[in-house]
């Protein structure tokens, strides 16, 4: 079992990384573009933007606590 | 284009991994000997071509649409850490990858590390320089078989560029006979995670549906937007850690 875990592990540090939230952001991104650009609609523009935002975001969460108190 | 956007990721990229690879095959191949240490890289070597081998092909066979969503979603998560990491290390938010420390920290290692030999090998040096060069390498061998979101023979290309990558620097690690320190190494992390998300996001929309404006060439436009907004937030990552935060 604890070998199994150990390889669930390696997969999740290896395509998750540090901050969950960034991949799960990836994946809501990708469907939404998908809907939009299934409804016949320009959304070449979103899954950039998304990203951009995603980047931002994680790298807000990484910093807020490293920053040195007054 | 493409394919020299294609070729220079995939190089940079095992460039990168190769060089903090070769940090931990010299330590121990200069400590322990270098029969057991030099059979590991060769095991660990064609581990990984066996697994571009098998799975590059096999990707070819998926629907062109869905492999394009799935690989574009993969180039996007592990771009995005390879740029998120060394945008933080460039503001200073974390310590710059030291190859001198590490070398020095893997030979003490190995020199404590008592003597097992199985299967006429010193097991220690096989093992750790295997699965130095597995762990570092698996991630190119990722993005080499990722290419083939491509469809242009493009498994083929970033296969030549890793190996290029790997020749360039056994050859200077042979050379230099110590670890690879002075490689700007977070300034090559930082133009393979721009040039992964760029990848991932061109083939990402393309598989969710999208048209790309001017086809092949957006890439350089999505590259240009996402370099200049990550050198903004390095800029500005790096004045907010020189202002006190609000407690």
């Amino acid at each position: 079992m604890s070998r199994l875990a150990a390889f669930g592990r390696f997969w999740w540090d290896f395509v998750v990384g540090d901050d969950w939230v960034v991949a799960f952001g990836l994946v809501v991104a990708l469907a939404l573009t998908g809907l939009v650009a299934h409804d016949d609609v320009d959304a070449w523009w979103l899954l950039p933007l998304a990203v951009v935002g995603l980047l931002v975001f994680s790298l807000r969460r990484a910093t807020t606590d490293r920053r040195a108190p007054r | 284009m493409t394919v020299a956007f294609l070729f220079l990721a995939a190089f940079l990229a095992s460039a990168v991994e190769m060089v903090e690879a070769l940090t931990i095959v010299l330590a121990v191949g200069i400590t322990r000997g270098w029969r057991s240490t030099l059979i590991g890289v060769g095991a660990a070597a064609l581990t990984l071509a066996v697994i571009v081998a098998a799975l590059g092909p096999a990707l070819t066979l998926v629907p062109i649409d869905a492999l394009r969503l799935v690989v574009g979603g993969l180039l996007l998560a592990f771009g995005l850490q390879w740029l998120r990491k060394a945008i933080l290390r460039a503001a200073g938010y974390v310590p710059l990858h030291d190859e001198a420390g590490i070398y020095e920290r893997e030979r003490a290692d190995a020199e404590q590390a008592g003597h097992v030999h199985r299967a006429g090998l010193d097991w220690y040096s096989f093992t750790l320089s295997f699965k130095g060069v597995l762990l570092e390498g698996l991630e190119v061998a990722f993005i080499v078989i990722t290419f083939a979101a491509d469809r242009g023979g493009s498994v083929a290309i970033s296969a030549s560029a890793a190996a290029a990558a790997l020749l360039v620097v056994a050859v200077t690690g042979v050379l230099v006979r110590g670890p690879l320190s002075r490689v700007p190494e977070n300034l090559l992390k930082f133009c393979v995670g721009l040039l992964l998300i760029t990848f991932g996001t061109f083939w990402g929309a393309e598989g969710a549906g999208v048209s790309w404006p001017g086809e092949d060439a957006a890439l350089p436009v999505i590259l240009g937007v996402y370099g200049v907004v990550s050198f903004g937030l390095v800029q500005l990552l790096r004045r907010e850690r020189l202002v006190p935060a609000k407690t």
